[in-house]
C-alpha cells in the first residue's frame, strides 16, 4: 500500500538533490535545472496531500507552480543568453558585475 | 500472478520513483548540459507517471506538455545557442563544498520531514472521490477546471499576467543589443 508518506520521502529526496545541485554546480544552465527539480518535489507533495485530504485545491496550486516554473525558466534562460553574449561564459561566478 | 496484481501500484510507484531519483542524480552528475537535460526529462516523465498513479490526470498531462514539451525544449535550445563546447570548463573547486552541501540538504530535508510527516500520518487517506462538484461526480480535468475558475479566478488572472511579463522580459533580455538606445 503506497501512502502519502511514500510520496513525501520521494519528494524530500528530490528536494535534497536539487538543493545540492544549486549549491555545488557552477554551470548556470544546470543550476536552473536543479531549481526545476526542487519545484517538481513541491508538486509531488501538493498532489499527495490533495489526494490524502480529498481536496482539489492542491492540484490547482500545482497548475500555478508549473506556470511560475515555466516563467522562471524563460527568464533564467534569457539571462543565460545575455550572459553568454556578454562574457562568453555560463559560469555563475563570472557574473559578478552589475553593469554590463 | 496474484502477487503481481496485489502489489501492482507499489511496483509502479517504486519503478517510477527510482527513475525520478536516478534522473535527479544524473542532473547533478553529468558534466555535459545536454546529458543533464535528458536526465531531467526522465525525472519529469517519471513524476508525470506518479501523478497518474494518484489520479491527477490533468496535472500529469500538464506536466508532460509544459515541462517535458516546453521547458525542456527551451533548455535544449539555449544549450545549442550558447554552444557549450566552446566555453571554458566548469571549475571544480566547489567540489570541496560537496560534503557541506549534502549536510545542509539532508538537514533541510529532515526539518521538512519533521514538519510534514505528522500531517501525512494524522489524517487517514480518504478513499472518497475527489471530483464532487454540486452533487455530481466529474472527471479530474473538469473538477480542477471548476475549482480553478470558481475559487481561484483572481490568482489565475494574476498568473497569466506574470507569464506575459516573463515572456516580454525574456524577449528583451535575449535579443541582440542594437546600440541605438544608448548603453542599455
Amino acid at each position: 500500500m503506497i501512502t502519502t508518506a511514500h510520496y513525501l520521502v520521494l519528494s524530500l529526496i528530490l528536494f535534497a538533490l536539487g538543493l545540492v545541485g544549486v549549491i555545488v554546480r557552477r554551470n548556470f544552465i544546470t543550476v536552473l535545472m536543479c531549481v526545476e527539480l526542487i519545484l517538481n518535489a513541491v508538486n509531488i507533495n501538493f498532489v499527495a496531500f490533495s489526494r490524502q485530504l480529498g481536496d482539489l485545491t492542491g492540484q490547482v496550486f500545482v497548475v500555478f507552480v508549473i506556470t511560475i516554473a515555466a516563467a522562471e525558466a524563460a527568464i533564467g534562460l534569457g539571462i543565460i543568453i545575455a550572459l553568454a553574449r556578454l562574457k562568453q561564459t555560463v559560469n555563475l561566478d563570472e557574473a559578478n558585475v552589475m553593469e554590463g | 500472478m496474484d502477487w503481481l496484481v496485489t502489489h501492482f501500484a507499489a511496483i509502479v510507484f517504486y519503478t517510477l520513483a527510482a527513475v525520478a531519483v536516478l534522473g535527479a542524480v544524473g542532473v547533478l552528475g553529468f558534466r555535459s548540459p545536454v546529458y543533464a537535460a535528458l536526465a531531467l526529462l526522465a525525472t519529469f516523465l517519471a513524476v508525470a507517471g506518479l501523478f497518474v498513479l494518484q489520479h491527477a490526470e490533468l496535472i500529469a498531462a500538464v506536466q508532460v506538455l509544459v515541462y517535458a514539451g516546453g521547458v525542456m525544449v527551451l533548455f535544449l535550445f539555449v544549450i545549442m545557442l550558447v554552444n557549450v563546447r566552446t566555453l571554458p570548463r566548469e571549475p571544480q573547486y566547489l567540489n570541496r563544498l560537496l560534503p557541506a552541501a549534502v549536510g545542509l540538504a539532508i538537514l533541510l530535508a529532515v526539518l521538512l520531514g519533521i514538519g510534514l510527516f505528522p500531517l501525512a500520518l494524522r489524517a487517514p487517506a480518504s478513499s472518497a472521490p475527489l471530483q464532487q462538484v454540486a452533487g455530481q461526480t466529474l472527471g479530474n480535468t473538469e473538477a480542477v477546471g471548476w475549482s480553478l475558475y470558481r475559487d481561484f479566478l483572481l490568482p489565475f488572472e494574476v498568473v497569466s499576467v506574470v507569464l506575459l511579463v516573463a515572456m516580454i522580459g525574456a524577449i528583451v533580455m535575449g535579443r541582440k543589443p542594437t546600440g541605438k538606445e544608448g548603453d542599455t
